[in-house]
């Protein structure tokens, strides 16, 4: 079966390729889904230097400042020609309490429009509004997730919770959103489920103020930031690019340290499809070698068997078989041969990516497609480096061959 | 090249056919050159002969007569330089790759001194080769292959590989698949070459039975005891026929 290693390497690359390829771009256009093409994604990042210089003050803890501040915003929204909207948010952690139940979540404080910036809809009730958050008004809309652990039997809507000591009314749930994970919990830990609730961001500001301290390893840290993460809605999905650049040209010059980062879900979605493409030549040039050796490999094994089978096809040719049946008979063996070869590699090529994804946690996608590809393709090399082994056996003269020991 | 001892005439060969039977095979001033090179090596040297239906034929002759090369003239496994072939009525001198295999599957089986069984087929699938190349269907080619085991003694080993047989019991299988087609001629080259004397006896008076059954035979042999039991010998001397002789008449 070692003749036919070549041609089990080379499937089997075809169809793991195109089955981590395929998850790639599944991923980044799981993102492009969840913030749409005319985002971008704006998020406080801690600078690492910030936090050293933090620590080696006296006395007690000094708040640290930095990310994003509304003062950018501003700009933003009022120099960039083309951006139609920011919705910006305040994220902090709070334990929330309904009566006896509780649970520590993500407080996100922001404005009307978030919903609609994420594709994210409501399962129930409605988001806040204007005259809300004008108001600072105390109502919140719970995520699903938290709904369901704070209000197991009950309807949660016209209900209040508890956050610190003041108390809110619940006027809405958001649908579940499942395993979508971009630009949430921003001051959490936890990075599973996501289990947020969202305020008005002016009641964010005035009750919980800007500076929020947290336990670390190190002891206790407050940290001042004025805003968590910001999106930036474009009204043209072609200037989606030039804006970010323009985005991060103003954040540069308004900022010491580099702590704000920006994401462009368009300008990740061509990255991952370059890299994917990136991909799928390398895999392409590994599987055509591998395809190749294999083929050789066949064409080889074939050209023995003829050889060592000249007295049969002699014998065949005296009963009547014509040329066409030589070489049917040898390329059908050469086609059997590739293409228990190729079986053997659809079998590893659907089990390597299932490793890929169980050991490396990478998203791989097999697509019935592929396996049927590169069977097609196993079969073809059979045909192709079965040909010349055929028409020799089927062009050895009849007297010759039968002579033959 | 001149015609040295017959007449070419159709019909009017000087061969002594059997009068009951119809000409089944027709050589006409046969020529076979080899080519080597520049060196060209003249084998047959204008042969004349004609083959009745149900006659049993022995050509004789030392090696290097020429033998081995009218055989594979006669089997279509090779074409004359010069000359006609008449199979039945068909002139083959003139046919493609294609239609001698034609020919070949249809008209003429192949009885060989090594056997030449195929190792990996069983006894059935040996006999039902030609069968197959003729494109009959398998439940067709399946009962002549039995029938035809059954008429050479095998019919409780036709499961069995040809490796698994004696010598032999594996010529008499190369004797069904010779019948398999029921062809115009059957040629068989040193029948008996491999065999002790008494499985050769036993191939022999099967080609007795075949004879008295209507079949043609033609037997290239050296061995003078093979050549006696046939009706009609000829004698190959240096690419001509020297002797053509009816036996026991």
């Amino acid at each position: 079966m070692l003749t036919v290693l070549g041609i089990v390497i080379g499937v089997a690359a075809v169809i793991a390729m195109l089955a981590v390829s395929e998850g790639a771009s599944f991923e980044s256009q799981q993102q492009f889904r969840d913030l749409g093409a005319t985002s971008i994604l704006l998020k406080s990042v801690k600078p690492a230097e910030v936090e050293e210089s933090s620590n080696r003050g006296f006395g007690p803890p000094q708040a640290v400042i930095y990310g994003l501040t509304q003062a950018d915003i501003l700009t933003i929204r009022n120099t960039i020609p083309g951006v139609s909207n920011v919705i910006a948010s305040r994220i902090v952690k709070k334990n929330v309490w309904n009566l006896g139940l509780s649970m520590n979540t993500d407080v996100v404080g922001t404005s009307v429009d978030y919903p609609s910036s994420r594709n994210y809809n409501l399962r129930a009730g409605r988001f806040f509004s204007e005259t809300e958050v004008r108001d600072h008004a105390n109502v919140v809309v719970l995520s699903d997730e938290v709904a369901n652990e704070l209000f197991p039997i009950d309807n949660p809507i016209g209900q209040t919770i508890k956050i610190d000591s003041d108390y809110y009314n619940i006027v809405g749930i958001m649908e579940s959103e499942g395993f979508s994970n971009l630009g949430q919990n921003q001051a959490g830990s936890s990075n599973s489920a996501p289990s947020r609730i969202f305020i008005p961001f002016t009641a964010s500001r005035s009750r919980f103020g800007e500076t929020t301290t947290r336990q670390t390893a190190g002891g206790m840290e407050s940290e001042t930031v004025e805003l968590h993460e910001a999106i930036i809605q474009v009204d043209n999905q072609e200037t989606v690019i030039q804006v970010g650049e323009i985005i991060e040209q103003i954040l540069q010059r308004r900022h010491r340290d580099v702590d704000y980062a920006i994401e462009i879900p368009l300008a990740l979605l061509r990255q991952a499809e370059a890299s994917a493409l990136r991909d799928q030549i390398v895999a392409g040039a590994i599987a055509g070698i591998s395809l190749l050796v294999g083929g050789i490999g066949i064409m080889n094994i074939m050209l023995a068997s003829v050889t060592e089978r000249t007295r049969e096809i002699g014998i065949r040719r005296a009963l009547g078989a014509k040329k066409k049946d030589i070489i049917a008979q040898f390329l059908i063996e050469a086609v059997i041969l590739s293409g228990v070869g190729g079986l053997i590699g659809v079998v590893l090529g659907i089990i390597i990516p299932f490793i890929i994804s169980t050991f490396w946690g990478m998203t791989t996608i097999v697509t019935p497609i592929a396996p049927i590809l590169a069977f097609s393709i196993s079969a073809m090399i059979g045909v192709i480096f079965g040909i010349y082994p055929s028409m020799r056996a089927a062009d050895m003269d009849p007297v010759e061959a039968l002579r033959h020991e | 090249m001149t015609i040295i001892e017959t007449n070419s005439e159709l019909g009017t060969a000087s061969s002594p056919g059997l009068a009951s039977g119809s000409r089944v095979a027709s050589l006409q001033d046969i020529q076979k050159t080899y080519y080597m090179g520049s060196l060209s090596v003249e084998v047959l040297h204008g042969i004349n002969l004609d083959f009745y239906s149900g006659d049993y034929i022995s050509i004789m002759g030392p090696s290097g007569c020429g033998k081995s090369t009218l055989m594979n003239i006669l089997g279509c496994l090779d074409q004359p330089t010069a000359g006609k072939y008449f199979l039945g009525d068909e002139d083959t001198s003139e046919m493609e790759d294609d239609e001698l295999s034609t020919i070949r599957g249809a008209r003429l089986g192949f009885i060989f001194q090594s056997y030449n069984l195929i190792q990996q087929l069983d006894v059935l699938e040996n006999i039902e080769m030609p069968l197959f190349y003729q494109g009959y269907s398998e439940k067709e080619s399946h009962e002549i292959a039995m029938g035809l085991a059954a008429r050479v003694g095998l019919q409780d080993r036709v499961d069995h590989k040809p490796f698994e047989l004696s010598g032999g019991q594996q010529q008499r299988v190369a004797i069904a698949r010779a019948l398999a087609v029921d062809p115009l001629v059957i040629l068989a080259d040193e029948p008996t070459g491999n065999l002790d004397s008494k499985s050769g006896l036993e191939i022999l008076n099967l080609f007795d039975e075949l004879h008295s059954q209507g079949k043609t035979l033609i037997l290239v042999t050296h061995s003078d005891e093979l050549a006696e039991r046939s009706k009609r010998e000829i004698k190959l001397m240096d690419g001509r026929v020297e002797s053509d002789e009816r036996l026991h008449a």
